[in-house]
């Protein structure tokens, strides 16, 4: 089942995996920060990409997993436990967990219900990150020391810490991919597209749609312990509703139920805000001060427009 | 216990409930009727609160900035109508979600653009401030009485609309079956559009009457904005009884809760762990009670149909 498109994925991989000695080479440390934090996103995009692309279930809560995450990395560094293979074994466990609460609820209910509970659950859990004062409260807390792996990956080395994340990326997609082409990933396509029908034939779409939704979470929430790596900083707003927001409309901008769109919807749109914030050409008030302004009149047009996603213009077969 | 201090926390809980209901209500009936979801009703909510606090300041008369404000609101929910949502209501949840919310961010810059993004001081008139005596121990502010006796008001006029005259039967009609309605040479665009002002204009009326309460800035809507969905999910999507029952149960556990929680664990647990849960466990109330409505009853308390 190897397409032009997974061809064109597997380049853009290997172009990302020659960023580092180019960055190197042209002295431009900044962007390999950059791409990190858009792969990052990028993996937290194709987790989401698996429930509301192949499993037609609209999370409007898919940061909080980034939170659970997240935080599961801050508290047990908070406590002295520095153990990477602990910490990231938490942010997957914890996350898998509140997946399956909030999805034994949520999964049961369908469209206009799903995306509200969702969003309410993790609204929820915002709200909690917020009163905790012992983990930094409203304000967050400064996670100065990295995940450590035995020396294994040194994380405080920023190629290495790239090619990590580069590596968990390819990793998150191949396991996407073979997820969706396989009996399991059959059913669920064969449930998004028509319940009654897939019921009809005899499979039950509940455990499919939990099980995904479960993988779905566990996936963000490893995402969520890289981005606390990244950033060295933990707060609430891992888990704010707005973040939810961008996850879903990266999903949409590089196009929904492909391979390549997540990746492609995360460096575009995160791209995009960096280029609106550090706009230094037009009149920075207007520009860089209400750049969420421009984020907005685009992603409305984006959505009323362009339904296929960037991926649909990329040649080959549209999947 | 205090009973003072219950009966003053009730007022609250009520006063909090009717202005989710303001919201609630807006937000079922264009979900109900038009199948749309509308995460920029806070939007509207905020721009009520915006041009009513403007207005009262420019004209000095807060009888006119509430009129202004109103009518105000009105034109930006129709106009938003006209020329963003209407394309909307065939496209499925997703794209409504993703639009709507597209609309918050330009939104919540425009507001920031025209009045910054601090806080506006937002008044009431003299004749509305002070505090009543209701019995010989409990004062309340005259304002928050005022909130509560419009809210119950808009309730009981909505109540009568939707279930007692035309054009509330054609909104039931539209909301079971609206290709029936069209056919029967029912305007529904029309009719859409009327229900979406209707809507609007109840979102800014809550926010111009929270405006002097809580802060008038922007992005405050979407706070708002998702206790009224666990309002809604609550009492059953497109259902104004549901809206009102589920505005009125959140409203008084999230105020009951902040205000009783922490005294009353302090009596099982010890103070410190209490100081820490309370406030905690208080916050997280709603979310908690909303699951476990949709445990036992996955379409809300009062599934909508002829609500």
């Amino acid at each position: 089942m190897i397409t032009t498109r997974n061809w064109i994925l597997v380049a853009i991989l290997l172009l990302l995996g020659a960023v580092p000695a180019a960055a190197a080479y042209f002295e431009q440390p900044f962007y390999l920060d950059l791409l990190r934090r858009v792969m990052i996103f990028a993996i937290a995009a194709v987790s989401l990409n698996l429930i509301l692309g192949y499993g037609g279930m609209v999370s409007f809560g898919h940061a909080a997993y980034l939170g659970i995450g997240g935080y599961a990395v801050g508290i047990l560094a908070h406590h002295g436990i520095h153990s990477g293979w602990l910490q990231w074994g938490l942010a997957i466990g914890a996350s898998a967990l509140v997946a399956l609460a909030i999805g034994a609820i949520s999964v049961r209910t369908s469209g206009i219900y799903f995306i509200m509970i969702t969003l309410a659950f993790t609204q929820m859990l915002y709200y909690l990150g917020i009163s905790i004062e012992e983990y930094g409260g409203d304000d967050g807390m400064r996670v100065p020391v990295r995940s450590q792996f035995s020396g294994l990956v040194d994380l405080n080395d920023g190629t290495q810490f790239y090619f990590l994340v580069l590596g968990i990326l390819a990793a998150s997609l191949f396991l996407v991919h073979r997820l969706v082409n396989s009996r399991f990933g059959m059913v669920l396509q064969a449930i998004r597209s028509n319940e009654a029908r897939t019921r009809a034939i005899g499979f039950s779409p509940y455990p499919y749609r939990l099980a995904t939704f479960v993988i779905s979470g566990a996936m963000c929430g490893l995402a969520g312990a890289l981005l606390v790596n990244h950033t060295a900083y933990l707060t609430p707003e891992f888990m704010n509703w707005t973040r939810s927001g961008e996850l879903m409309f990266m999903v949409i901008l590089g196009g929904i139920a492909t391979s390549a769109g997540p990746l492609l919807g995360a460096a575009v749109l995160l791209l995009l805000e960096d280029v609106l914030q550090g706009w230094s050409l037009l009149p920075r008030e207007a520009v860089r001060d209400h750049w969420q302004l421009y984020l907005g009149i685009f992603l409305v047009l984006v959505v009323l427009f362009a339904r296929r996603g960037l991926a649909g213009l990329l040649p080959g077969k549209n999947e | 216990m205090n009973y003072i201090l219950i009966a003053e926390q009730t007022l609250n809980g009520l006063q909090l409930g009717v202005m989710l209901f303001l919201l609630a209500a807006g937000l079922t009936l264009v979900f109900g009727i038009m199948n749309l979801v509308n995460l920029a009703h806070g939007a509207l909510y905020m721009v009520g609160a915006y041009l009513t606090t403007w207005f009262y300041q420019a004209t000095g008369s807060y009888l006119l900035a509430v009129v202004l404000g109103l009518a105000g609101t009105l034109a930006v929910g129709i106009v938003t109508e006209l020329v963003a949502l209407r394309t909307l209501y065939e496209r499925d949840h997703l794209d409504q979600v993703l639009a709507t919310f597209g609309l918050i961010l330009i939104f919540n810059e425009l507001i920031a653009i025209v009045w910054g993004r601090a806080a506006l001081y937002s008044t009431i008139p003299d004749y509305l401030s002070g505090h009543v005596q209701l019995t010989d121990s409990l004062r309340y502010p005259l304002y928050r009485l005022v909130i509560i006796g419009v809210g119950l008001a808009v309730a009981v006029l909505l109540w009568f609309t939707v279930s007692r005259t035309r054009i509330g039967m054609l909104i039931r009609a539209g909301a079971s079956n609206r290709a029936m309605v069209a056919a029967l040479g029912v305007n529904i665009r029309l009719l859409y559009t009327i229900v979406f002002g209707v809507g609007a204009a109840l979102a800014g009326l809550a926010g111009l009457l929270s405006g002097p309460i809580y802060a008038v800035q922007p992005g405050m809507g979407e706070l708002i904005l998702i206790q009224v969905f666990v309002v809604i999910v609550i009492g059953g999507i497109g259902s104004i009884r549901g809206a009102f029952a589920g505005a009125l149960i959140v409203g008084m556990v999230d105020t009951m809760g902040r205000a009783f929680l922490k005294p009353t664990l302090a009596t099982v647990l010890s103070p410190t762990a209490a100081e820490t849960a309370g406030p905690a466990l208080a916050s997280m109330l709603i979310y908690l009670l909303m699951a476990a409505v949709l445990a036992f009853r996955p379409e809300g308390l009062f599934p909508s149909r002829g609500s």
